[in-house]
């Protein structure tokens, strides 16, 4: 095992892949000489040499669709769009073709095309670069959505989705990249479609991913000091979603609060919370609870982007709210 | 399982009078439900074909359960040529039936418990009525834990008689709840006045002569009706209390108090009093009189009530100040008709006069309201002739 922050994992992912496979080359704005918007790329262009990372122009649909076509042609293309809120300009490219053709094709054609891109708030860069959108992206059948909460799942889940067949889009939380785990370099690639519990407890299901892991850890800490034992599940995947693990916590604790950092309506949460509403109902001792952004753009002033997004202090109170007088 | 008495939880299906297949009206009586207050025939308001019954005779279940399922035809009322075939209505699933919504006996208004999906199970489960547990949920509502709770304080509990012994003290009990929980929560008013019965009791008098004697009126007919057509002008005596506020009735159904021989009481409605002649409203009365006392109240006549009259005239008392009825707003209390010396036009000379009285919710309306009201019943019976 040895400690490395997320970028690191990432780059290491990424290292690995373009060192074991001639078909894999990374594309994105800035990837190369740059080293990467936020630095992840560092150093691979003068290991790998401009052919396989390579610098594109400021244009995600051209980008996006050159890497759907080198995935068509054979290649691994990894494609790198710098935040989420750019990669809506590749909306086409991903929802039309992307997501459709293996469909459309009877199955003749596959696309192992790997996205990665950044999501979330939290480092004042407002409203065009801080938004969480990978719950539209989940909403798409033919492609999977994955969303790393630790250097180790950083590394793991690109694994994964460089070895998928099909189009694999992966978020990372922008605030994660300078956040340190221990990384096991020999681990096998993880499963796509896989939660895991981050921490047990039998009171309430926290049910989250991403850049809200942590923070969900943090306020099931501060609630074992009342002795109220708080569950955290990572759902990791959230195309395909974990419902057997999301409906066997909830089973257990019989409560749940969603932390998710995208707009509260028609939100990822939601959708979690109606699957457990139709999976679970009968183990429900409380209302579902959710935690999610304040419905307005990123604000740019640090206490209004503090205040827009999903805090422990909030998750604390929506956990205490499902526990009634109980808790 | 109609609520036709204000704690009812729950009541004993005696007897059906269709069965599956008997096309229905709206109005018949489809069965026959053993309450606290007595045998009550249920009628139904749907208008259909038995499609199956669900509780069969001799079962007791909470007030809510569905007790059958009426197909309603598609061109109501019923016609003898056969009609198309119709969707036939989804099975009620059987779970509706082993946690039926508790209704009525704790709440005011008879609406859904605050109660978690997975509480609710156990509660079916356990055997608990989830309407007796104090939910300490979010925003009150019961939990798993309060409903196992409820179960485990069961088991440490002496063991109780599962039936009260007989529907005698059930009814008091009853009439107990009620009546203290009315002096709990409604502020009372209370006002009386004495009116001169000399021209309504003179007018009876000869009315009575030109009719048979099975068709003779009583002054209680006129009371009934004067008291309806006042409370037409003071309408907001004649509300239900729902929660926060009163909501007037759009009809006038007066509750007749009528003592039982064995011990209690019952107040079945005299429906649209205010539109029935005297002698409809005569015939009513007996009508009531004779089944409260023999059992086969209609289950509306039990819930309709919008206000209700208390006359304890023929005990030889002279003035009763009532309890109101909730959700009721207002209990209107008539005396005997006595003679006493009275004055008319500066000189003292024997009248029969009558004590009434309003015992009225002080939420719903005002004495300055109460006083137009009574005023209204004394102007009304000045004019018997007019009733």
């Amino acid at each position: 095992m040895i400690k490395m922050t997320y970028r690191e994992a990432v780059r290491s992912a990424l290292r690995e892949a373009l060192r074991g496979d001639p078909r894999v080359f990374l594309m994105g704005e800035d990837v190369g000489r740059y080293g990467g918007c936020f630095k992840v790329s560092h150093g691979l262009l003068e290991e790998f040499g401009p052919e396989r990372v390579r610098d594109t122009p400021l244009s995600e649909s051209t980008f996006l669709g050159a890497g759907i076509g080198a995935a068509l042609g054979g290649m691994r293309p990894i494609v790198e769009i710098m935040t989420v809120n750019f990669s809506l300009l590749a909306m086409d490219q991903i929802v039309n073709n992307a997501a459709t053709l293996r469909h459309m094709s009877g199955g003749q054609l596959s696309i192992p095309l790997v996205v990665r891109m950044a999501t979330g708030g939290g480092r004042q860069v407002a409203a065009q670069h801080s938004h969480s959108l990978e719950g539209w992206y989940a909403h798409i059948p033919g492609i999977k959505v994955v969303a790393p909460a630790t250097p180790a799942d950083a590394r793991g889940l690109l694994q994964a989705a460089l070895r998928d067949p099909d189009p694999v889009f992966v978020f990372e939380h922008s605030a994660l990249y300078g956040v340190d785990g221990e990384v096991d370099e020999g681990a096998a690639p993880e499963e796509i479609g896989r939660a895991l519990i981050r921490r047990p407890g039998d009171a309430v299901s926290l049910i989250t991913y991403g850049g809200c892991v942590g923070k969900a850890l943090q306020a099931a800490d501060q609630l074992a000091a009342d002795g109220i034992a708080v569950e955290v599940l990572d759902l990791r995947s959230l195309r395909p979603l974990d419902t057997p693990a999301v409906l066997a916590s909830v089973a257990k604790t019989h409560r749940a609060v969603i932390v998710d950092e995208g707009w509260r309506t028609c939100s990822f949460a939601a959708e979690v919370s109606a699957q457990i509403m139709e999976g679970a109902f009968y183990s429900l001792d409380a209302p579902v609870g959710r935690v999610c952004s304040a419905e307005v753009p990123m604000p740019y002033a640090k206490h209004m982007e503090d205040a827009a997004l999903p805090q422990v202090a909030g998750i604390v109170g929506a956990v205490r709210e499902t526990l009634g007088s109980h808790g | 399982m109609p609520i036709l008495t204000v704690d009812m939880t729950a009541g004993t299906l005696t007897a059906w009078r269709k069965r599956v297949g008997d096309a229905i009206m709206r109005g018949d009586i489809i069965a026959e439900v053993e309450t606290d207050k007595g045998l009550i025939d249920v009628e139904v308001f749907t208008t259909g074909v038995i499609e199956s019954i669900l509780v069969q005779a001799g079962e007791t279940v909470p007030t809510g359960t569905v007790l059958a399922i009426i197909r309603e035809e598609a061109g109501a009322p019923v016609s003898v040529a056969p009609s198309a075939p119709v969707e036939p209505i989804p099975a009620v699933p059987p779970a509706a039936r082993l946690a039926p919504a508790p209704a009525g006996a704790i709440t005011e208004v008879p609406g859904r418990l605050r109660i978690s999906p997975l509480a609710r199970k156990m509660a079916a489960e356990l055997c608990v009525d989830p309407a007796s547990v104090r939910g300490t949920g979010p925003g009150g509502s019961v939990t798993r834990e309060d409903v196992e709770r409820a179960a485990a304080a069961r088991l440490q509990a002496p063991a109780r008689p599962v039936e009260p012994p007989d529907r005698q003290a059930r009814m008091r009990q009853l009439i107990g709840a009620a009546m203290a929980r009315s002096k709990r929560e409604i502020p009372h008013y209370y006002l009386g006045t004495t009116i001169d019965m000399f021209r309504a009791m003179t007018w009876l008098a000869e009315e009575n002569l030109k009719r048979p004697v099975t068709e003779r009126l009583l002054p209680g007919a006129l009371l009934m009706k004067a008291t309806a057509l006042a409370l037409r002008e003071v309408p907001e005596l004649n509300a239900m209390w729902r929660g926060t506020e009163a909501v007037p009735s759009p009809a006038i159904h007066i509750g007749v108090a009528i003592s039982l021989r064995g011990g209690g009481l019952v107040a079945p409605a005299l429906h649209d009093a205010d539109r029935r002649s005297l002698g409809d409203l005569m015939t009513g009365l007996r009508d009531l009189v004779r089944r409260a006392r023999s059992g086969g109240l209609r289950s509306s006549e039990l819930s309709d009530p919008t206000v209700t009259v208390t006359s304890l005239g023929e005990q030889g008392v002279e003035t009763v100040f009532g309890i109101i009825y909730p959700p009721q707003v207002a209990i209107v209390g008539f005396g005997k008709v006595v003679e006493r010396p009275w004055v008319v036009e500066g000189r003292i000379v024997a009248r029969p006069v009558l004590a009434a009285t309003l015992s009225a919710d002080h939420r719903a309306s005002d004495g300055h309201r109460g006083g137009l009201f009574l005023a209204a019943v004394d102007r009304l019976l000045q004019e018997p002739g007019r009733l």
